[in-house]
Formats: C-alpha cells, sequence, structure tokens
C-alpha cells in the first residue's frame, strides 16, 4: 500500500521554512511514499511555489482563506482536517508552529499523535526520544491507522530543491472560529543567523553573569558568523532573550559547530544539541558535564578565554 | 463558581539520570524520585495566583495515574489547591485518552479555565493540551510565559521559536505553561497536613465513559547513540588550531 503523506507548510507568508523540507525528507523515508505539501495561508502563491521546488513532492495544495494570515492552531486545524481525509498520514515540524498544531489536527481526526519523530522506519513504525533524550523508543500502529507526527527537524536534511510540483487549489468550506485572535509578535534578534538553520552557533550560561557581559557572546558569535544560543538558566535570569533557549524544552539543533560557554551540561540542554557535528565547551569546572560531550574542551575562566579567541579570530 | 481546572502529572524527577533497562522493555523505575512535573507546577502556581488575586474562587488539581499518584496530588493540594481528582489508572494513557479524561471533567466542572504543562517529560509528547481544547472546541494558547484576564477573554504571551507571540481567547479556554510563566512556590510543612483534610476524590476512566485503550505500541526502548570522547585543549591558541584541523573553521 502506498502511504500517502500530507505535509504541512511552515512559513510566515512570505518564505517557506527550512523545516518543510526536512519532513518531506523524513515522510519520502517511507517506502512507496507519496508526498503532498499543503500550504494554508492568505495569499499561498509565493510559498507554494517555493513548495513546489521540493525535489520528488507529488502536488502542492494551496488553500487560501483570508483568515490564515497568522498561523492560529484553532483555524488551521480544522481546514487541515478536512484535508486530512484522504491521507494515511500527516506530518508537521516540530517547531512552536507544528507543535501547536498538530495535536488540534490529530484531536479532530481522532489520530494518534506521534511527537519529534526521529526515523520512520516503515509506514507503521517510528522511532522518537522521551526523557530529554535519555530514551529512545521504537513505536508502532495497526497498519491503516492514519498517522499525525511532529518531525524531529534536527534529524533530517532538507529535501533538495530541483522539483516541480503542480500546485493544486484546495477549497476548504469549514466554518472557522472567531475565539482566538492574533495580537503581536515580537521578534528579538532577525538580523542575526537563525538558531535553527545555522551552521554555527555559540552558547552562554548563568556563568555570564549579566545581559551585559552576555554581549561577549554575541561578539564571538559575530566572528564565527553564528547564531547565538543560550541555556535555560540564562534565560531565566533575562540575560538572553527566551527563543534562544536550546534543550529539551527549548530548541534542538544540529549546527556543524556549538560552542557551550559557562553552560554546566545539564541533560536538559544536551538532548538539544547531540546532533550538532563538532561540540566545543568551555567552563572553568573541569568537572562539568558538558565535557562529557564535547569534542574540544577547554577549562578556564570564560572572561578571559572568549576575548582571547575573539582577538584570534580577528587576527 | 468561578473555577480552574489543573491538570497535574506524576513523572521521575527531573534531576534523575534516566537509565534503559537492558531488556529495552521501558525505563528503570524502581527507587526513583518521582515528582510532579514542573510545567505542571508551574501551572498549578499560575492558577493558584489568579485566585489569590481574586481573579478564581476555585482551583482544582486532576491527575490520571496509578494509586500511588495520591501522593502527588497531596503535593498539589499542599500547594494549595482547593480539592483533587485523581482518575485511577494503572499504566500510561495517551495524550488523547487524557484529553477525553478531562473534557468529562470539564463537563462537570465547568471551569472558565483549564491550564497544563506544554509537555510531561516522561514521554515529551507536548500534545494533551491541544488535543483537549480540540475535543472542547475552544481557543488554546500553548507555551504560555505571561498569561492577563478580562472577565471574558485572557491575553496570553506564548514563547513562540520566532519571539513572544501575543494571542487574545476568549473564554474559557486551555492554557499551556513555559518555563518562564512564574517560579512555583515551595510546599511548607503544615500546608501539607492541612492538605491531608482536603477533598480528594478518586474514580476511573470508565466511570466517566472514557476508554483508555492504547493505538501506540511500544516495540522497544533503547538509550541514545553516544558521542565518542574528544580532547582537551591547553588555551585559546589550541582551541582555535583543533577547529582549524578538524576543517569547522
Ligand atoms: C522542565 C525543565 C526543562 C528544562 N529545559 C531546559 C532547556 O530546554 N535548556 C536548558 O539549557 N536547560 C533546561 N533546563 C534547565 C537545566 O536543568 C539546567 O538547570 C540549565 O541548563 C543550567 O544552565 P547553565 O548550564 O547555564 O547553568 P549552571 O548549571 O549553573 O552552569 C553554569 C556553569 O558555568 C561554569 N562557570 C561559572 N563561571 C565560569 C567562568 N567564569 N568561566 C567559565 N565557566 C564558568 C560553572 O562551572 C558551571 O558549569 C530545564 C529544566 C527543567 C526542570
Ligand atoms: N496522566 C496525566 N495526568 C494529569 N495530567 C496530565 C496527564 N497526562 C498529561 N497531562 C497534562 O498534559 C500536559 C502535557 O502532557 P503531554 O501531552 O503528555 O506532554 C502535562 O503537563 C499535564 O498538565
Amino acid at each position: 500500500m502506498t502511504a500517502r503523506v500530507l505535509v504541512i507548510a511552515e512559513h510566515d507568508g512570505v518564505k517557506l521554512n527550512a523545516s518543510t523540507a526536512k519532513c518531506v525528507r523524513c515522510a519520502l523515508g517511507i517506502a512507496d511514499a507519496e508526498v503532498t505539501i499543503a500550504v494554508l495561508a492568505a495569499d499561498g502563491a509565493a510559498v507554494a511555489a517555493q513548495a513546489a521546488q521540493i525535489a520528488d513532492v507529488a502536488r502542492v495544495l494551496r488553500a487560501d482563506r483570508p483568515e490564515n494570515a497568522h498561523a492560529l492552531a484553532a483555524v488551521l486545524a480544522p481546514q487541515i482536517a478536512q484535508l486530512a481525509g484522504p491521507y494515511t498520514h500527516v506530518f508537521g515540524p516540530s517547531t512552536t508552529f507544528g507543535k501547536d498544531l498538530m495535536p488540534r489536527v490529530a484531536a479532530l481526526i481522532d489520530a494518534p499523535q506521534l511527537s519529534d519523530i526521529m526515523a520512520a522506519e516503515s509506514a507503521t513504525r517510528f522511532r522518537r526520544p522521551t526523557y530529554a533524550g535519555n530514551a529512545i523508543v521504537t513505536v508502532e500502529v495497526d497498519a491503516g491507522t492514519k498517522v499525525v507526527a511532529t518531525v524531529r527537524t534536527a534529524s533530517f536534511e532538507a529535501a533538495p530543491a530541483g522539483g516541480s510540483a503542480s500546485v493544486e487549489t484546495a477549497t476548504v468550506d469549514v466554518t472557522l472560529p472567531t475565539h482566538t485572535r492574533f495580537v503581536g509578535v515580537s521578534a528579538a534578534s532577525s538580523d542575526r543567523p537563525d538558531l535553527q538553520s545555522a551552521s554555527r552557533v555559540v552558547s552562554g550560561g548563568r556563568a555570564l553573569g549579566s545581559a551585559e557581559n552576555f554581549s561577549i557572546i554575541f561578539g564571538l558569535a559575530d566572528r564565527l558568523g553564528a547564531a547565538v544560543g543560550a541555556s535555560r538558566a540564562a534565560v531565566d535570569a533575562g540575560f538572553a532573550a527566551s527563543d534562544l533557549q536550546v534543550g529539551q524544552t527549548g530548541k534542538i539543533i544540529a549546527p556543524e559547530l556549538y560552542v557551550a560557554i559557562g553552560i554546566s551540561g545539564a541533560i536538559q540542554h544536551l538532548t538539544g544539541i547531540k546532533d550538532a557535528r563538532t561540540i566545543v565547551a568551555i567552563n572553568k569546572d573541569a568537572e562539568a558535564p558538558i565535557f562529557e560531550v564535547a569534542d574540544v574542551g577547554l577549562v578556564g575562566d570564560l572572561f578571559t578565554i572568549v576575548p582571547e579567541l575573539e582577538k584570534l579570530l580577528t587576527a | 463558581m468561578k473555577r480552574i481546572l489543573v491538570c497535574v502529572k506524576r513523572v521521575i524527577d527531573f534531576n534523575v539520570r534516566v537509565r534503559v533497562k537492558p531488556d529495552g522493555s521501558g525505563v528503570v523505575t524502581d527507587g526513583v524520585k518521582l515528582s510532579l512535573n514542573p510545567f505542571d507546577e508551574i501551572a498549578l502556581e499560575e492558577a493558584l495566583r489568579i485566585r489569590e488575586r481574586g481573579g478564581a474562587q476555585e482551583v482544582v488539581a486532576v491527575t490520571i495515574g496509578a494509586a500511588d499518584c495520591q501522593q502527588q496530588l497531596r503535593t498539589a493540594l499542599a500547594m494549595g489547591a482547593d480539592r483533587g481528582i485523581h482518575v485511577v489508572h494503572d499504566g500510561g494513557v495517551e495524550p488523547i485518552v487524557a484529553a477525553r479524561v478531562f473534557l468529562k471533567l470539564i463537563e462537570k466542572e465547568q471551569p472558565f479555565l483549564v491550564i497544563l504543562g506544554k509537555q510531561a517529560i516522561d514521554d515529551d509528547n507536548n500534545q494533551t493540551g491541544q488535543m483537549l481544547a480540540a475535543l472542547w472546541q475552544r481557543p488554546q494558547a500553548t507555551f504560555a510565559s505571561k498569561i492577563e484576564l478580562t472577565d471574558t477573554t485572557a491575553r496570553v504571551t506564548r514563547e513562540v521559536d520566532a519571539g513572544l507571540e501575543t494571542l487574545e481567547v476568549d473564554l474559557p479556554a486551555v492554557v499551556t505553561t513555559d518555563l518562564r510563566l512564574n517560579e512555583p512556590r515551595y510546599v511548607k510543612l503544615p500546608d501539607i497536613m492541612k492538605a491531608k483534610k482536603k477533598p480528594l476524590d478518586s474514580l476511573s476512566p470508565a466511570d466517566l465513559g472514557v476508554s483508555a485503550g492504547a493505538r501506540v505500541k511500544l516495540v522497544k526502548t533503547v538509550p541514545p547513540a553516544q558521542r565518542q570522547k574528544g580532547v582537551m585543549v591547553k588555551d585559546a591558541r589550541e582551541l582555535v588550531a583543533a577547529l582549524r584541523q578538524r576543517g569547522v573553521l
């Protein structure tokens, strides 16, 4: 039986988010999968055109409604539930967009949801992390069970470009709720590389001590062309914005280079970085657990090491 | 009565280094410390603060779990919940089942606000609140770091990938908590004594007409892949050299 996978596109109305091509890659891992991307937007022309360029996508469904101007789960879910009819699987990214939306879809179509899947071993068998990544489970549903899943984007490369799928207009005639209204969004650091897709990330922890001191993390990141991350302790203390938190309940990332500065390496933090290619740790405590996962470790005071690094990288 | 329902789950304490059983059947739970899910403590704290400000009259804590989960429900009462409901069920329930149970309780209790954690740190599902909101056909505001209430609406700030998003939702509604919403209070000894006298109802999913049957079967549990042991360097210069050698600079 062919798996017919509906992938829900994440976008900002203009640009398709890289997480969508990662969901496609995950879906194409299922034997005989046929992948359709759904674009729900106020005006989805641009985004649908980008989605159509992802290789090996069978078609793009474009559902335009003015109510889709902002991604509100309560508004999008009933539309997706209607589109989901002919599909065996509905996938979305394990970003805050997908985490918010997909369970609402699953409940409406009475399908079980699998969160953060790391691998689709078959149409019915999946692998996912539990306990902050300390236990990886293989789970299975009966054949014929519709599956909703969020895809752990750090586990998948983006599917390549080079496709030319047809874009079809989907008419969704459901009444949408008005009980949920978008008020606004404040984006903290938009001129910097994006934490989730950056190839280099420099993160700071509690040891930075203040928001002012945390600026040395930004300085080093600039030298490296890197995105900035933070531990929960640094975010809680107000040194860094909440969207910079890396870890179990923050962002799960897989950069080429991850530099942890003044971060102890609690399990909740480590689960967010274990797919990084190279992990560097700078910490004054030689016993800090971060050194158990670091590829390159340096014991010492960050306040002397980071300025030295900056100088060496400028030279 | 203006009532808030808070869903609290017992999980392995976040400080425990969880280990996988050698036979792959699950994780070691014998002799392991169990606690309220941290996000649920935050949920309860928020409900208590709303009540203390006069925004609600009663806070009801609900849990689904084995008989000995009563201990964590008592902790919730000691923190300040007015009463507890224990839906007794051995073994785990899938989020959709938990959501169905909570929906039945909502129909009985008629809360104007239901607060859950954004995620239980055992299965890391992050589903139940959203599913409950769907079944209840009410708004959801997930990953909340701030909640402002009026008589008919909640204005909720949410921690999203792009930054902080603000939604306005009509009440009743479902909210799930993120870490920055508040810092939960500590339980004091006299409160634990007082909590013993607070009302606590026990019932089963079947009493509510909900079937606890599972659709997702666990095949096996394995430990995560280990990373190779790395190298230690002496100073910044060696660090840069090591990174150049690895081709990452
Ligand atoms: C439900 C839950 C979810 C969580 N989710 C996350 C999450 O998503 N992400 C996350 O990061 N955490 C998360 N945590 C928190 C986690 O358990 C840790 O508390 C947190 O990661 C610690 O942050 P830290 O390493 O910055 O601080 P600390 O643990 O305090 O470590 C600071 C480190 O800095 C070092 N140091 C101090 N001064 C210097 C100096 N001058 N030079 C060099 N090194 C120095 C110290 O040796 C120490 O190792 C979560 C916790 C819970 C309960
Ligand atoms: N068995 C349960 N008992 C009480 N609350 C639960 C239970 N399962 C889930 N919840 C609530 O739902 C939230 C999200 O859980 P989950 O979807 O499993 O990650 C938790 O933080 C709790 O508030």
